[in-house]
């Protein structure tokens, strides 16, 4: 054996190829724990309503926490001036081109934004109801918005968003006499996915069911330090 | 892109994988791709080529994909069937309480160390 030169080995692996994102998510999430940083994901498909959604909580929660925004965008700032614009530190994240946050980008994100005294912080993931969804960004909980108008059967067209989701916002529920879309029906196939998913309709346009969100989060927060 | 994230993703695990068994080359990698992955195979090959290239360790490795079936199995009936012919609803009792038991998967199987 030893000396040879043209030796061919064949090493079994058997590891998805997220092992090491998984890994460097789990090292992030138990930091956060320890700092009690409480970072909520926040995904959907573009337009559902992220970014109005995150000015409606700030305006609500600013008062009782110290709050911060990373967005993600493939090229762009507006959503992170118009969150800076409520009032709370927020930082643009360079994706390059790619279509979702990693733990690796998260973590740099939360290093350049100083996170010092936070209490709760989201990250506005690209707007895309698939690779967000198979990327974990250490985030201490996943939240995903779903628009009246994108319909009632997205549970069943992408289960994975819907199974990672800890929580499911259904957003522009002031449009739902324009549109067929039936919230029972809505509800059935999100737990048909996810069985343990929190569900809260909302219309982040009015403010509309913005308290049981709120609340949904300062039990999030209190229970993430205890 | 997804596949692009997915082959980044792949080569962070390789490079563990390098890391661990102390390698210095790797020629191939077996892949195993879930019929319902969402993953398309040329495109996950077109950037397989760009991006092991600029990886020390992976510079003009190949990148192998073994296909794996899509299996769902009916919760009424418990028997099994599989899910791109049939989809959602079980082809012996016509249930719609079926669950997916394999075929999002994207595992490395493999790899040949030089
Ligand atoms: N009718 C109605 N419109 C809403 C509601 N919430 C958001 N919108 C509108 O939907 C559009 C998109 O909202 P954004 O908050 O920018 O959505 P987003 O998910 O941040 O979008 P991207 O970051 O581009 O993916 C805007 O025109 C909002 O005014 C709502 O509850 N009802
Ligand atoms: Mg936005
Ligand atoms: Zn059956």
């Amino acid at each position: 054996m030893a000396g040879k030169t043209d030796e061919f080995k064949v090493i079994e692996v058997k590891r998805s190829v997220f092992d090491a994102n998984d890994r460097q998510a789990d090292e992030l999430r138990d930091e956060l724990r320890s700092r009690g940083l409480f970072l909520v994901n926040l995904m959907s498909s573009p337009g559902s309503g992220k970014t109005t959604t995150l000015r409606r909580t700030i305006e609500r929660l600013r008062d009782e926490m110290s709050i911060a925004v990373l967005e993600a965008d493939i090229d762009s700032d507006v959503d992170a001036r118009t969150v800076a614009a409520a009032g709370v530190r927020a930082i643009q994240l360079h994706t390059g081109g790619m279509c979702h946050l990693d733990a690796g980008m998260t973590r740099q994100g939360l290093e350049s934004l100083d996170t010092e005294g936070i209490d709760l912080a989201f990250l506005e993931n690209v707007g895309n109801l698939v690779c967000p969804a198979e990327f974990d960004t250490g985030a201490s909980r996943n939240a995903m918005i779903l628009s009246v108008p994108e319909g009632d059967d997205k549970p069943l067209k992408y289960p994975l968003m819907f199974e990672v989701s800890d929580v499911v916002l259904i957003n522009k529920i002031d449009v739902m006499p324009y549109f067929d879309f039936d919230m029972d029906a809505c509800r059935t196939n999100i737990l048909a996915r996810n069985p343990e998913a929190t569900i809260i309709p909302l219309c982040a346009k009015t403010g509309e069911g913005v308290d049981a969100w709120c609340q949904w989060l300062r039990d999030g927060v209190e229970a993430w330090r205890a | 892109m997804h596949e692009l994230g997915i082959v980044f993703s792949a080569i962070d695990t390789l490079e563990e994988v390098g890391r661990e068994g102390s390698l210095s080359s790797i020629s191939s990698v077996t892949l195993e791709l879930g019929e319902v992955s969402g993953v398309v195979d040329s495109y996950l090959l077109d950037c397989w080529r760009w991006a092991a290239d600029r990886s020390d360790l992976l510079r003009g490795s190949e990148l192998l994909i073994k296909a794996a079936p899509a299996v769902s199995v009916c919760d009424a009936c418990g028997r099994t069937y599989p899910t791109v012919e049939h989809g959602r609803v079980c082809p012996y009792c016509q249930s719609a309480d079926t669950e997916l038991l394999t075929g999002r998967q994207i595992e490395i199987l493999e790899v040949v160390a030089t």
